[in-house]
């Protein structure tokens, strides 16, 4: 049995033929071929798939689908406004805060998630937010100077 | 209670493979507007040879890094590499670049040469251009070269190639093998503090010193520094994918189980610096080192656990209950 | 100076990871393109009696089955080529692959994989590499438990005279190591895509670290010339090691090959954990020879590597281990016998750093556990033992462009360590 579900991706309606059994996940990746939220561990424990949903941070994996109707989903798809990157992308950029950039998007939008609310969170924040995103490469540090360095103002929103 | 304790170590890694012989090759070539594909074979499994590379080749011709391209993405176009692995990339497939690269440099002058009616030696390759020695103003920018060259039926294409001498020596009784591309150098200090009402070990701080002939790029070797020691921790600590070893009951299957550092694991002092002694036969002097990055800090750690309780943990990980154990075998004898 | 050559320059790659524009392997997607599930071995030794696969196949949504009658080729490949695609017969560990389906979906392939006929006679496994290098423990392998390199049952390094240098020695000093089995867990799972393109010649998106060591593998697997395989890769979401052996690329190869469609093979989490290729288990058994100087004058270390069912790496590692097991001082009398020994364990392999992050673990413990023995300051005993330019290494290598004691006086004087001006006034250059 296939639903039509109807949500917001990265400010834009979309609606989709969603089963009840597909996460999050398998709607973005497999259907609305939205790739940057990864498949890590597809059980919650890894981070990869974190999106914002109505801007908290949310495994997709674990989300099921048709549990988001009508609500905001952001992926870093949706970061970037008019080819300009955010300041964390910028930020992470510049630090090496990605090395092989599977946990990247994940990473960038748990400490999206952070800032929104807190925009100058202390290191002990920072690392709480971001330590439920596995990064085997091991750019933690990278990301906390990464999120410092935005916190500070480094990285101030380019005006349109 | 919560004791604290400081252990060090040090520790070398080679590039390549043992005995050498495992090749690399690189391919640059000019596009019609002057600027340059290189091709390689080296696969970025996020260690950052696309970017190095690219570098060590912009650096070799004097041309804006912006001019590069990188292609290494298939092996109808990509060329022969022996692997990312053994912290081999940089070294060898480096190699493989300079050697392309001057290969090109030499073809680029004869070519401007017979454009301009001067000999190639008398040329000079700066700036995005190729000119006279002692005439700087007679000279071709590298966007008239490409046009020049590619519309005139001429092709400028270097190759390269480098493998670090095969052992030809070896002696299976005494295990001689004299071939070694390159060792760097690390030297660690740890400092933890372990609960020993639950056996947890926090690392407070990790200092590590790491001599790799040159750092190619600075960033990119930190990040390695970083990350080597993330998984370093976990190799000290936690992962160990048949706890009750030789048996092989129990075995994690997730990350709940198997237990990986994440960002609140990490020492919040990590304080690191780059030593450089040139190798001779290195890129611009580089050594190979990104392996060795998570070799440094476990030794240390585990000897920074013995300064705090006075037990050695001499099987790695030292989970909680490895240190419970051990305090408790200690607490009896 | 130099303009680009040392200068902190961000990713080539960076704006790509940061906006998630970089393209996996897993994000690859083609039309009508099926999924493969694999038939794992559920227990850790065995003959396979009995495989039909005919319900399977029969099933609707499923494309097609393959098992070891399926490989074109040889169904063998490794280092040293000795582990089989699809095992015909002798199961070596729990895990090994006996058959493959493509569905239209994972899950509709997982339920074709409950329809395979299967017989297993089960046999005793062996885990406990000691145990296994006992004369009546039972067999992994049919030509023994103990891998044979040329110099016999160990990886012998010879240099100088051990015993001797332990009659000069003031202090005998042994100790035992063990290491732990490790995941290389990269975050980016192991998944291949493979299809018939337009030139009938076999695709394949790979997650490979080296696209020519496996294109060679996979030639011979497929029985067909490198130039008949187009193999795609380059980008990775992390190794570590973990991507040196095939996992998805011949299986994924041979069903493209069969049906002529496109496929994606993807490893769970699960499977990859449990059946993947390890960073294998490592004893170490030191016994040094120490004057009172601290000058380290005979090291003899035996080192005994599990390599699970299959060679994987594992003599490979256990040469190079043996290198560099001595670490890096200046000793002149050294003795190291390396031993492989087969266990029904997920073969061991290449990880992070190969048999020296093994050997490090070891010999840096042994080095503080010298120090408190003869009472002298760890720092001090490195910096005596230290490795100099032209030293030679346990393999008669010559040390060159030596660094460790810069390395170390950098890091003391990091760490606020004062050290003594006779440590200061050492130096690589000479002794």
């Amino acid at each position: 049995m296939k639903y039509i579900l109807s949500f917001v991706l990265n400010g834009q309606p979309v609606d989709v033929l969603a089963e009840p059994t597909d996460t999050l996940l398998d709607v973005l990746r497999e259907k609305l071929r939205v790739m940057s939220p990864k498949r890590g561990c597809d059980e919650g424990d890894c981070g990869a798939c974190t999106v914002l949903l109505n801007g908290e941070p949310v495994r997709s994996c674990l989300t099921l689908a048709l549990s988001v109707a009508g609500q905001e989903v952001m992926t870093v798809e949706g970061l970037s406004k008019n080819g300009k990157l955010h300041p964390l992308q910028r930020a992470f950029h510049e630090h090496y805060a990605a090395q092989c950039g599977f946990c990247t998007p994940g990473m960038i939008l748990a400490a999206k998630a952070l800032l929104d609310k807190n925009p100058h969170p202390t290191r002990e924040e920072i690392v709480e937010a971001i330590s439920g995103n596995l990064c085997r490469c091991g750019t933690y540090q990278e990301v906390l100077e990464a999120v410092q360095a935005v916190a500070r103002g480094e990285y101030a929103e380019v005006k349109e | 209670m919560k004791k604290r304790g400081i252990g060090i170590s040090c520790n070398t890694h080679p590039a390549g493979l043992k005995g050498g012989g495992d090749p690399s090759q690189a391919l640059i070539r000019v596009k019609l507007d002057g600027t340059l594909d290189l091709v390689i074979g080296a696969v970025d499994i996020g260690q950052g040879c696309k970017t190095i590379l690219r570098q060590i080749a912009a650096e070799e011709l004097s041309v804006p890094l912006e001019a590069i391209t990188l292609s290494n993405f298939d092996t109808d176009i990509g060329l022969m590499c022996t692997g990312t692995f053994a912290s081999r990339v940089t070294f060898i497939d480096g190699n493989a670049v300079i050697r392309a690269a001057r290969d090109l440099k030499d073809k680029i002058k004869r070519f401007v040469g017979s454009q301009l009616g001067v000999e190639p030696e008398q040329l000079e390759m700066a700036d995005n251009r190729v000119f006279v020695r002692d005439n700087p103003e007679k000279g071709m920018s590298m966007a008239a070269i490409g046009a020049a060259a590619n519309w005139g039926g001429a092709i400028l294409v270097g190759t390269g190639a480098f493998t670090p001498g095969a052992g030809q020596d070896f002696d299976p009784e005494t295990g001689k093998m004299t071939a070694i591309a390159s060792l760097a150098f690390g030297a660690c200090v740890a400092e933890v503090e372990v609960d020993t009402e639950t056996g947890v070990v926090d690392v407070l701080k990790l200092v590590q010193v790491y001599e790799i002939g040159r750092a190619i790029n600075p960033l990119l070797c930190k990040g390695q520094i970083n990350g080597g020691s993330m998984m370093g921790i976990s190799f000290a600590l936690t992962e160990n994918l048949f706890p009750y070893y030789p048996a092989v009951d129990f075995a994690p299957e997730t990350f709940s189980d198997y237990i990986l550092t994440t960002a609140a694991d990490m020492p919040k002092e990590m304080i690191y610096d780059i030593v450089e002694v040139p190798h001779p036969n290195g890129p611009y002097g580089a050594k190979g080192f990104s392996e060795m990055t998570a070799s440094a800090a476990p030794p240390a750690i585990l000897s920074a656990i013995h300064d705090a309780i006075g037990v050695w943990i001499t099987d790695y990980p030292a989970t909680p209950e490895v240190i419970l154990r051990a305090l408790e075998a200690k607490s009896t004898s | 100076m130099t303009e680009y050559v040392g200068k902190p320059i961000p990713r080539y790659d960076g704006i790509g990871h940061v906006t998630g524009r970089t393209t996996f392997v897993d994000d690859i997607h083609l039309p009508g393109m099926l999924y493969i599930k694999v038939l794992l071995s559920p227990v850790h030794k065995g003959i396979i009696r009995h495989l039909d696969v005919s319900a399977a196949e029969r099933m609707p949504g499923v494309a097609g089955v393959i098992t070891a009658k399926d490989v074109p080729g040889k169904n063998a490949y490794g280092l040293i080529p000795d582990q089989p695609v699809f095992t015909p017969e002798h199961i070596r560990y729990k895990g090994e692959r006996i058959a493959a389906v493509a569905a239209v979906d994972e899950d509709t392939a997982m339920e074709a994989l409950e329809k395979i006929k299967l017989e297993i006679e089960e046999q005793t496994p062996v885990f406990d590499p000691f145990e296994a290098m006992q004369p009546d423990a039972p067999l992994v392998r049919p030509e023994g438990n103990v891998w044979v390199f040329n110099s016999g049952t160990t990886r012998k390094i010879r240099l100088g005279d051990v015993e001797e240098g332990f009659k000069q020695a003031d202090y005998i000093i042994e100790g035992t190591y063990t290491n732990s089995t490790n995941d290389h867990a990269p975050m980016e799972p192991q998944v291949s895509v493979a299809y018939i393109d337009e030139t009938d010649r076999l695709a394949i998106h790979t997650v490979s670290q080296d696209l020519y060591f496996h294109l060679g593998m996979l030639s011979a697997i497929f029985n067909l010339p490198m130039n008949k395989i187009r193999y795609i890769g380059g980008t990775v979401g992390g190794g570590f090691g973990a991507k040196n052996d095939i996992h998805c690329d011949h299986v994924a190869g041979l069903m493209a090959l069969k049906i002529r469609k496109p496929v994606k093979y993807r490893l769970t989490r699960h499977e990859e954990m449990l059946y993947t290729t390890k960073r294998g288990p490592w004893t170490f058994e030191f016994k040094d020879g120490v004057k009172k100087d601290g000058r380290i004058v005979a090291r003899k270390v035996r080192t005994i590597h599990d390599t699970g069912a299959y060679s994987g790496m594992g003599p490979y590692v256990v040469d190079k281990n043996a290198i560099l097991v001595a670490g890096p001082f200046a000793i002149p009398n050294i003795w190291i016998d390396g031993i492989c020994v087969y266990t029904n364990k997920p073969p061991a392999s290449s990880m992070r750093g190969f048999g020296i992050i093994n050997g490090t673990s070891a010999e840096q413990l042994q080095m503080n556990r010298i120090a408190e023995a003869i009472g002298m300051d760890p720092w001090e005993i490195r910096f005596i033992n230290a490795w100099r330019d032209g030293d030679i290494g346990a393999t008669q290598f010559t040390v060159v462009a030596a660094g460790l004691i810069e390395a170390m006086k950098r890091a003391a004087e990091l760490a606020g360590v004062e050290l003594p001006e006779r440590l200061k006034a050492m130096s690589s250059r000479g002794r």
